[in-house]
């Protein structure tokens, strides 16, 4: 099947801007869920508000663009309906772990079989800049303009830490690795996290000096190493990437028919 | 001598809240509310301003932030739009019921399903019950000076509650538009410092959102009502106060335009107003007798200062920027409501205007004004309201008999 069979064209030109990390994401999320041969009528994609949650509505699966923050919530009742379709939900780091980091330590809590992306630009890009959970010490932001005093969430760990039974990082670099991971995460049964290092040169890029797309790309290349590389031990400042949990535990929504059958028989 | 700058709406917004010296401000971004908390980070940050400012993780947090720092005492601010304000509704209910007197630009932007940045009232008028004053504002001068007022009013002892100043997104927001300021002393002079009776004290504790059994919750309620009641007054001696230092006179509760012999009168609010006038003096010229009711404070509802200047109307035509599903727009209920029953009480024509961007042209206007006449001609109301502008073609087949709009 051909890319474009996968895309709304309709509701093109997309609204990323030149340079954006977001559409290589798109690109390898299609060409993993084509490799894997999932069927575009057993996907459901559910998201949330901002720049990454436009991606529903350019993809041609089943596809519900809800509320800020609150995708998983509803991607957990689509799921419970239908537990025999693939879910997956693309969120940004705001839309994930800021608004909606509750729903997000509960849906990983549960174990329940959803896959959730994470574009982590570390900006709020929709709105002009201002900083999110992930933009890190001292970022600069609309909101921050002599620097950013919180600390960032670590994704990975607090996904472990809530329970998800897959956990990944990569980056929009790493296109190969990128599309592999992805489609083990589509596989897994149970709450499997993928966060995905974005480019966004609008907004983080320019405030911090980033320089361009290519630039940024250059960044993320540099800055992450494999997990346990030999470049990671040399240099323990390097972001790690690769699949940090994968464990076959109890998923919700079979644990929720194995309680039904249980409570039938009396 | 006043300062007198082209710009932004938000930025003039931003201004009027820096005057006013709130303590704490917290806020998480939604556009088009953003420009406002931005420039006030700025000026924050550029020490321009004493203030606490919180970036929270979502609109729920910050309207606790605020309700929290204003139950320690501190004057505090936020601004938010459309899905923010309605995250913020469980929150803005207690703080009413708390009495707690902050302030919360309302930027108004339509409600998601389907997701639109546009404009309409939709957002602030699913708020309009929960005890938060609202004021609905024409133009970037008079959202400056709505906001100075507005705190003053919150902090009214005999008021005490949250203040919601509405501004229609993009089109007061991010136009660009000559407003004055105001010198920070005339600012200080009107509004002295937050010193409330009752704040969380060490020294003397006090609780605040306590279990009311049903032999007091009434009482509670019935008192923010009074409150508000008492307010109408107030708000207008507060108005007519800050006017004499301004030298730009807004109105009261209503402003009132060529009302006095008109036979048919519009009621609005927001940037629409504009526009409405310019119709209405383009109408009086042609000989026709019409006027506007421009509401400014919408909670408390203005009822009596509306039925002073519609006693010789034939017709009121209500445009609301908002509609409630399965019924009406809330301005036209409201006045009907108030009507209901009184001798001689004009015939209300209800019109949808303006929901999710829809221009409000002054084609529009006439056409309201026209239909206006229709119901004055057959002395009877609508069937079901009219939905102004309203593309029948996109609609599902069969709409073409609905009632919406026609005579009954």
């Amino acid at each position: 099947m051909s890319v474009r069979e996968y895309l709304r064209e309709r509701f093109m030109p997309h609204l990323w801007c030149p340079g954006c990390g977001h559409g290589i994401i798109m690109n390898n999320l299609i060409r993993a869920i084509e490799s894997l041969g999932i069927k575009k009528n057993d996907i459901v994609m559910v998201t949330g508000i901002g720049c990454s949650s436009r991606i529903s509505g350019y993809l041609d699966f089943h596809t519900l663009h809800t509320l800020h923050g609150r995708a998983l919530a509803f991607a957990t009742g689509v799921k419970l309906a239908r537990p025999e379709l693939k879910i997956i939900v693309p969120m940004g780091d705001g839309d994930a772990i800021a608004i909606g980091g509750n729903h997000f330590i509960h849906a990983a809590r549960r174990n329940i079989d959803i896959t959730a992306i994470i574009m982590n630009n570390r900006v709020y890009g929709m709105t002009g800049g201002q900083f999110s959970p992930l933009s890190g010490y001292g970022t600069l932001a609309t909101t921050a303009p002599y620097g950013n005093i919180y600390e960032a969430f670590d994704t990975v760990e607090l996904a472990r830490g809530a329970g998800a039974s897959f956990v990944a990082r990569t980056t929009t670099y790493h296109v190969r690795s990128m599309k592999e991971i992805i489609e083990k995460a589509i596989m897994h049964k149970g709450f499997s996290v993928v966060e995905i290092l974005s480019q966004c040169p609008t907004y983080f890029g320019r405030k911090n000096k980033r320089g361009d797309a290519v630039e940024m790309l250059k960044y993320l290349k540099e800055s992450t190493a494999p997990i346990g590389s030999e470049r990671k031990r040399k240099n323990p400042a390097l972001i790690e990437r690769g699949i940090f949990v994968e464990e076959d535990r109890p998923e919700y929504c079979a644990e929720y028919e194995k309680i039904v059958e249980k409570a039938q028989k009396g | 001598m006043q300062e007198t700058e082209v710009l932004e709406g938000s930025e003039a917004v931003a201004f009027a809240v820096k005057a006013c010296r709130p303590q704490v401000i917290s806020a998480y971004p939604i556009s088009p509310q953003t420009h406002i908390v931005e420039a006030l980070a700025r000026m924050i940050a550029d020490g321009e301003m004493d203030s606490e400012y919180v970036r929270v993780e979502s609109e729920f947090s910050a309207a606790s932030v605020i309700s929290g720092a204003s139950a320690a005492g501190s004057r505090s601010y936020t601004a938010s739009s459309s899905q923010g304000l309605l995250l913020m509704t469980e929150v803005l209910y207690a703080s009413a019921g708390m009495r707690l007197p902050f302030v919360i630009t309302g930027v108004n932007r339509a409600i998601s399903v389907p997701i639109s940045i546009q404009v309409d009232h939709q957002d602030t008028i699913s708020l309009r019950d929960s005890g938060v004053i609202q004021f609905y504002v024409e133009s970037s001068q008079e959202a400056y000076d709505t906001h100075i007022a507005a705190f003053k009013i919150a902090e009214d002892p005999g008021i005490l509650l949250p203040v919601s100043v509405c501004m229609d997104g993009w089109i007061l927001t991010h136009s660009y538009e000559r407003v004055s300021f105001l010198e920070q002393e005339e600012v200080d002079r009107f509004l002295p410092p937050f010193k409330p009776k009752n704040f969380l004290d060490v020294n003397d504790p006090k609780s605040w959102g306590s279990y009311a059994e049903e032999d007091v919750l009434m009482e509670f309620k019935y008192s923010i009502h009074r409150a508000m009641q008492y307010g109408k007054e107030r708000i207008k001696e507060i108005f007519s106060e800050l006017a004499t230092i301004t030298g730009r006179d807004h109105g009261g509760l209503i402003e009132a335009y060529r009302t006095r012999d008109a036979e048919v009168i519009l009621v609005a609010m927001g940037s629409m107003v504009g526009t409405i006038k310019e119709a209405i003096d383009k109408l009086r010229s042609q000989g026709q007798r019409v006027g506007l009711i421009k509401i400014r404070c919408y909670r408390p509802f203005p009822f009596e200062d509306i039925l002073d200047n519609i006693k010789v109307a034939k017709v009121v035509a209500v445009m609301d920027a908002n509609f409630s599903m399965g019924s009406e727009g809330a301005l036209g209920m409201d006045l009907k409501a108030k009507l209901c029953g009184r001798r001689g009480a004009p015939l209300v024509l209800d019109c949808v205007a303006g929901l999710g961007g829809r221009e409000v042209n002054e084609k529009r206007v006439l056409e309201i004004v026209e239909r206006a006449r229709e119901v004055e001609e057959s002395g009877l109301p609508l069937d079901e309201p009219y939905w102004a502008g309203l593309r029948p073609e996109i609609l599902p087949e069969g709409a073409e008999n609905d009632r919406q709009g026609k005579i009954g």
